[in-house]
């Protein structure tokens, strides 16, 4: 019987043991291959490919976007993602960097709509170069702080759309963002989730997009991370460049407030 | 169409650490596009590095490897301002030469 004991004792050590493991060695091992695959990242080169994009002349009207007002004045891409999505007045909405490029390229380039929001994904083998563009532009914010205002009052109701769209489930897995980004130390496999209503997570994660993923080979912009989030959710699908992954954006943009700005970074 | 390397190379103590970050499909052959076709293979088979007119490593790659693979070693006997120069060559015939100085 005292035998017993101290055998079901040792082994509830041991299953308490192994457990501890389970939950923590993987998050450690993680941040080594973290911190292995930030010396080469190829989102360099999208940058490259993006700078291209942005001063190459396109369109009918045969002009570059380099008059486009990304809310810092014509042409000025320093600092302009750390503000946004914002409130611009000539299109009297707010909006994220896509939906402003689009409009620019409507404008400017005397695009159509249809034509502006053209692959704008990256697929196996293609590479988009709307997503070189938003590494081009997002790499002249690194090291700036995260400034989203909350001034006008459609900024007030994108952020609390946004909030809503955050907090609903729905779909066939009764699933929503808040499922998996509202508690602090979760993972799945080897990724670490970010709790999103947690200001450091929600800084650490909305400061490092876009990315370029290994997994992928391919740099993901903010828009192609939340359409593929919704998808993962089992949602239907969200259109390209929508209001409502506007109103995500500006959630986590304005949660992320005060945060050092850090992309294009690399993850899995 | 090859694209530039992006190569580092920094003397620490008596050894000069070499980081090398190459863009390239790395096609399998083995992947579809969204029509379903074959992507066609499309990889690099060999890597050397040379250190001046010496040859400090050299490698065989293959459809294993990532997109835009990124390779870091060391390796004794560089200087400062020596030039390290990375020549790949692909499946297709294709290859690349990009060089740098030892920082």
């Amino acid at each position: 019987m005292k035998h017993l004991k101290q055998l079901l004792f040792f082994m509830i050590a041991l299953q308490w043991t192994v457990q501890v493991f389970a939950e923590s060695a993987p998050v450690e091992q993680g941040d080594i291959y973290k911190e292995l695959i930030e010396d080469g990242n190829p989102a360099e080169f999208r940058e490259m490919r993006g700078k291209e994009v942005w001063q190459q002349k396109a369109g009918p009207n045969n002009v570059s976007l380099k008059q486009c007002d990304l809310g810092k004045g014509p042409g000025v891409i320093e600092g302009a993602y750390v503000e946004l999505p914002k409130y611009f007045s000539d299109a009297k909405k707010v909006m994220d960097l896509e939906q402003r490029l689009i409009y620019c390229k409507t404008t400017i380039q005397g695009l159509t709509y249809e034509q502006a929001i053209s692959t704008p994904l990256s697929i196996a083998g293609h590479a988009s170069d709307v997503e070189a563009l938003v590494s081009y532009i997002t790499a002249a914010s690194k090291g700036m702080k995260m400034a989203v205002k909350l001034d006008h009052p459609l900024e007030k109701d994108a952020y609390e759309l946004g909030r809503k769209l955050f907090f609903y489930r729905a779909g066939s897995h009764d699933f929503g963002c808040v499922t998996c980004h509202s508690n602090d130390d979760k993972r799945i496999r080897l990724q670490s989730l970010a709790n999103l209503l947690n200001p450091n997570d929600a800084q650490a994660t909305y400061t490092t997009w876009p990315a370029y993923r290994l997994s992928q080979g391919e740099v993901w912009s903010m828009q192609h991370r939340i359409i593929d989030c919704l998808r993962q959710q089992r949602f239907p699908e969200v259109t390209y460049a929508s209001d409502s992954i506007t109103a995500l954006t500006m959630f986590m943009a304005k949660n992320a407030e005060g945060g050092i700005y850090n992309a294009p970074a690399i993850k899995r | 169409m090859a694209q530039p390397m992006r190569i580092r190379a920094k003397l620490k103590g008596d050894e000069v650490e070499a980081k090398i970050l190459v863009q390239h499909p790395m096609e399998t052959g083995l992947r579809k596009n969204v029509d379903g076709e074959k992507i066609p293979a499309h990889f690099i088979k060999t890597l050397v590095v040379k250190y001046e007119d010496k040859v400090v490593l050299e490698s065989v790659l293959g459809i294993a490897v990532s997109k835009d693979p990124f390779i870091s070693f060391s390796f004794k006997g560089g200087a400062k301002d020596g030039k390290l120069s990375v020549t790949w060559t692909d499946n297709l015939g294709e290859t690349r030469t990009d060089s740098v100085t030892v920082d």
